[in-house]
């Protein structure tokens, strides 16, 4: 009885949300300027009603999707009465307008984890903070409401069924991988927050520094594993076994990781040194800003990307102008008010806060590189010079080299002291790990691959340059002051073994990456039932060919045997080629096996007749590491908060020791 | 009617936005022609799709342009060859790989001046670190940095 | 002073590139100049649809302008756009089709059906000559002048206002 009803309390809750973040960002920076307690205080209490109102909205917007209400035109466009009730739900964002909600959303939830976790804060600085995400919120609920409304109706008639979801988004990889980048994007918006009002505050010292860093590493870590589940998605789902492809999209998401990882080094730097104060700052304010510029490139429609939501300018123009006022605001607050005299901190060549200053400009490089990529064709095209693309090969050709620098100097980061490093100790510990590197780097491609080949030697000495020092690094710390092994270990805090882990994460991709680039073999084959193709050592056999019914597609399905060598046991992979019948669409549903050395892939493309099929059998090293690499990277992300320096952190400076490792 | 007229719309629009690769049979008797195919239809861009290269679309323009390939490839043509004669016909638009010329003069030299640039402005940075490193801090701004950042052991 | 404007920079920065940013608003990254503008029109040696013994080359197109279409049984836009083209037929505009990859019997059907603006068409079952004309889908139309040269490119769909704000000004703007 109340079915009927339940967009429409989903619209008005969305609509009191909007309310609250208007008062949580106007109310409490008043009261900040004008000294007022009282108006300070408006700031939790809004931010949590906020935050209830977003889920009452988001829950009834799942609820019209699981209650086939397709009377609400996201539901029809984007649902169906057979789709199973896990894809109902994540179709709530398969979509613009409900993939805006759930960004919102999300923004609810860290503005309420924010104004829960951050009671030590200052009253006014805590107020700053939430009145800048109140701000933001604010703009994106009035984008929502005015130009992506989720609970527009199709009245008074409704269709019978809905349209479906996209088949290529019927996905486990689909259901978590927006939520988790989501997650990553808008956290960076409680680091901008808290740049923004120390910039207002005009305290620009280390402490806002220290707040900040937890709610970064978080953000940073989901926007890692939003990455790699993204890839890992693409890699199985598309059918040709690519993992990255420089799509528009794809940057989008890898700008604010690239600025991130900057930042989250230049916030160790001008938290432990108080160096480098207002590039952080400026860091912190250009990571959102590209957060925000991914989310205008991907539904605006200026760039073509395989990933484009169906697009509408006005909706391009309102997040246009909406990143207008928020980063030309910030920019703006960033001129006037970022410290004037730099305090001269000082440092010598080898010391730790050098070699996070070269990080910081090779990570600004590759974001300037990738941006330029990206936006490249539009700009030649306002400009009436023609219509070019950009695509992998640019970004491979100047990626890889700017990796393999960054990798040069992330190997001696970790060792190096801060202020200054003798020379000759540092020498004395990284030579072997140096020559092993180049060694094992040398003879891996002739032990692996038969011949020599540069570009993997390049990857395996980068990757093992940055690991092998730490080892070396970790062994030494292992000894503790008597001499015991591994009680050392116990010692070091889990900043410190965050920064390993992020570290190594980064190796292992780099691994992956290159192994897989270089010795991944593909075999286009044409297959009947007995026919048997051998692909790297591997013999694939069809042994059976039928056709099935899933709940809303019928598929022709094929057994395929598989031996390696004359290993008598083998296993059987099933590939599929499926029409979905709401939208009449045909789809690849591929057959994995996956292994932490290889992956075997096959795809079923076209009926040749005859009773034979095209196949694609793909043999895939190493393919698992770039995405154990990401999730490496967000573990240590992970461990660096959960460091008890933080849980204890954000009093008054402390004169107390801290542990004296930092999380790089 | 209009809204109608708008869903459907969006439908079709949503609908090809996503498409999946085109798998296609082709005998090479030179492992090198293979190499080769595989590279040039990934550096290929489909003029039809929102962003694959030719190797990765099932879209029917993406099929005439791989038969082409392959045909000039049998035909013994160099890549440059048959990258310029996709050019031709589809303009520079189709490759992914952009042309060094006069209007891509700054895709291509951007990231190489900013890494100059980062270059000196490391070695600026650090020349003037190193001075005010070797500058003594008197005890009062001894006292006002640590009260600041908070001190901490330092390795 | 000097340190003031360079924190001035990243906001300059952002203003550049959100004023490129508003402009591509405008821009529809899907529409795009054919490469063969200002080119001669590429050598052909196809049968005529309606008479598969007779076959035609480029000398076709010499000696007046002509406004030459691709279009195919198979492409419902094409249907649509037809009435335009025989009104352009009826202005004097002088029209060749190419059927492109389509059934000889496909294509003359289509032609009884929805009207024949055309003075011949190419039958281009293949899609080569489409090939060398960067086509990649249809309709597309190409005008060519008296001498060969290809001068003007349309994408896709003639609309009734195209007809006498964009096509008839250009066939005259060449006729000269």
């Amino acid at each position: 009885m109340l079915t009927p009803l339940i967009p429409e309390i989903g619209h008005f809750a969305l609509i009191i949300a909007l309310l609250m973040a208007a008062l949580q960002a106007v109310v409490p920076l008043a009261g900040a300027a004008t000294r007022r307690p009282l108006w300070m205080a408006y700031a939790r209490p809004m931010a949590a009603g906020q935050f209830l109102f977003l889920i009452v909205a988001y829950a009834c917007l799942t609820a019209s999707y699981l209650l086939d209400d397709f009377s609400v035109a996201t539901v029809a466009n984007n649902s169906n009465s057979l789709l199973p009730w896990y894809y109902k739900a994540s179709a709530v964002w398969g979509n613009h307008e409900g993939s805006v909600l759930l960004w919102s959303l999300i923004l609810g939830a860290w503005t309420f984890a924010v104004s829960r976790f951050s009671r030590e804060l200052p009253r006014d600085m805590l107020a700053r903070v939430l009145g800048v995400m109140g701000l933001v919120s604010a703009g994106f609920l009035a984008f929502v409401l005015i130009t992506s409304n989720p609970f527009a109706r199709l009245l008074p008639n409704p269709p019978a069924d809905g349209a479906d979801l996209n088949p290529l988004l019927q996905d486990v990889g689909l259901i978590i991988h927006p939520p988790m980048l989501y997650m990553g994007y808008v956290g960076f918006s409680v680091v901008f927050a808290f740049a923004i009002a120390a910039l207002l505050g005009g305290r620009l010292d280390a402490a806002w520094t220290r707040w900040a860093r937890p709610w970064t590493n978080v953000a940073w870590a989901f926007l890692s594993v939003g990455i790699a589940l993204g890839s890992w998605w693409a890699y199985y789902e598309l059918g040709w076994g690519g993992w990255w492809f420089w799509d528009p999209v794809e940057n989008a998401s890898l700008l604010p990781w690239l600025a991130g990882t900057a930042l989250i080094h230049s916030l160790a730097v001008t938290e432990k040194r108080g160096a480098f104060k207002s590039w952080t700052v400026l860091l912190a304010i250009s990571t959102f800003s590209l957060s925000l510029m991914g989310t205008f490139l991907v539904r605006s429609g200026v760039l073509t990307s395989v990933h484009a939501f169906a697009n509408d300018p006005s909706r391009g123009l309102f997040i246009l102008v909406l990143l207008g006022i928020t980063v030309g605001a910030s920019l703006l607050l960033f001129a006037l008010r970022a410290p004037r005299v730099s305090h001269r901190v000082g440092f010598t060549w080898l010391s730790r806060d050098a070699l996070l200053l070269v990080n910081n400009i090779l990570l600004v490089i590759m974001t300037v590189t990738v941006l330029l990529g990206t936006v490249y064709p539009l700009l030649l095209d306002a400009l009436n010079l023609g219509k070019i693309s950009v695509g992998p090969p640019y970004f491979n050709a100047l990626f890889v080299p700017l990796t393999v620098i960054l990798c040069v100097f992330m190997g001696l980061g970790p060792l190096a002291h801060w202020k200054r490093t003798a020379g000759g100790s540092l020498l004395r510990r990284v030579w072997l790990a140096g020559a092993a590197a180049l060694g094992i780097g040398l003879l891996a491609p002739l032990v692996y691959g038969g011949e020599w080949n540069l570009k993997v030697t390049l990857g395996l000495v980068a990757a093992l340059w940055v690991v092998l020092p730490l080892v070396r690094d970790l062994w030494e710390k292992s000894r503790d002051s008597k001499g015991r092994r591994l009680a050392g270990l116990r010692r070091l805090s889990l900043a410190h073994w965050g920064m390993v882990l992020g570290h190594l994460g980064l190796a292992v991709t780099i691994v992956g990456v290159t192994v897989v680039s270089n010795y991944a073999v593909e075999r286009n084959v044409r297959m009947a039932v007995g026919d048997s193709v051998e692909v790297a050592g591997y013999t694939f056999t069809m042994t059976e060919l039928g056709s099935r019914r899933g709940p809303n597609y019928v598929a022709d399905a094929a057994r395929i045997q598989v031996r390696r060598g004359d290993d008598a046991r083998g296993f059987v992979m099933t590939p599929e080629k499926r029409l979905y019948i709401a939208r009449g669409m045909p789809m690849t549903d591929v057959a994995l096996r996956p292994g932490l050395f290889r992956d075997l892939y096959v795809a079923m493309g076209e009926d040749l007749g005859d009773g034979s099929w095209a196949l694609r059998l793909q043999y895939k090293p190493f393919v698992r590491w770039l995405w154990l690499g990401a999730l490496l990277m967000a573990v240590g992300g992970i461990l660096a908060v959960i460091d008890r320096r933080y849980r204890r952190a954000a009093t008054a400076p402390d004169p107390e020791r801290v542990p004296r490792e930092v999380a790089a | 009617m209009a809204r109608l007229i708008r869903v459907l719309l969006m439908l079709a629009l949503l609908g090809p936005a996503l498409a999946q690769a085109a798998i296609e049979v082709r005998d090479f008797d030179d492992p090198v022609m293979r190499e080769r195919f595989a590279s040039l239809t990934a550096t290929l861009r489909c003029p039809k799709c929102q962003n694959q290269s030719i190797g990765d679309s099932d879209s029917p323009i993406a099929g005439d342009m791989r038969q082409r390939v392959y045909q000039l490839l049998e035909d013994g043509r160099s890549d440059k060859e048959i990258l310029d004669f996709m050019v031709r016909r589809f303009g520079d638009y189709v490759l992914y790989n952009p042309r060094l010329e006069g209007r891509t003069l700054l895709l291509w030299g951007l990231p190489a001046a900013l890494l100059l640039g980062g270059a000196l402005l490391v070695v600026l940075v650090v020349r003037a670190r190193r001075r005010a490193s070797s500058r003594r801090l008197s005890a009062d701004e001894r006292a006002r940095l640590d009260a600041l950042i908070g001190r901490e052991e330092q390795r | 002073m000097k340190r003031r404007l360079l924190l001035l920079l990243p906001l300059v920065g952002f203003l550049v590139l959100g004023g490129f940013l508003y402009q591509g608003l405008s821009i529809n990254p899907a529409e795009r100049d054919s490469a063969l503008v200002a080119k001669p029109f590429p050598a052909f040696a196809l049968s005529a649809l309606d008479d598969p013994g007779r076959t035609l080359d480029a000398s076709l197109l010499q000696g007046e302008v002509t406004l030459v279409n691709v279009w195919g049984e198979w492409c419902p836009t094409c249907k649509q756009e037809m009435p335009q083209l025989l009104e352009l037929a009826d202005r004097g505009v002088r029209l060749v089709g190419v059927d492109y990859k389509d059934s000889r019997e496909k294509g003359r059907q289509f032609l009884a059906e929805f009207g024949n603006p055309f003075e011949v068409n190419l039958f281009d079952p293949e899609g080569s000559l489409g090939f060398d004309l960067g086509v990649y889908g249809a309709p597309e139309s190409f005008l060519v002048d008296a001498d060969g040269v290809i001068r003007y490119h349309h994408t896709g769909y003639i609309s009734p206002e195209d007809v006498t704000e964009v096509i008839l000004p250009e066939v005259e703007k060449w006729r000269d």
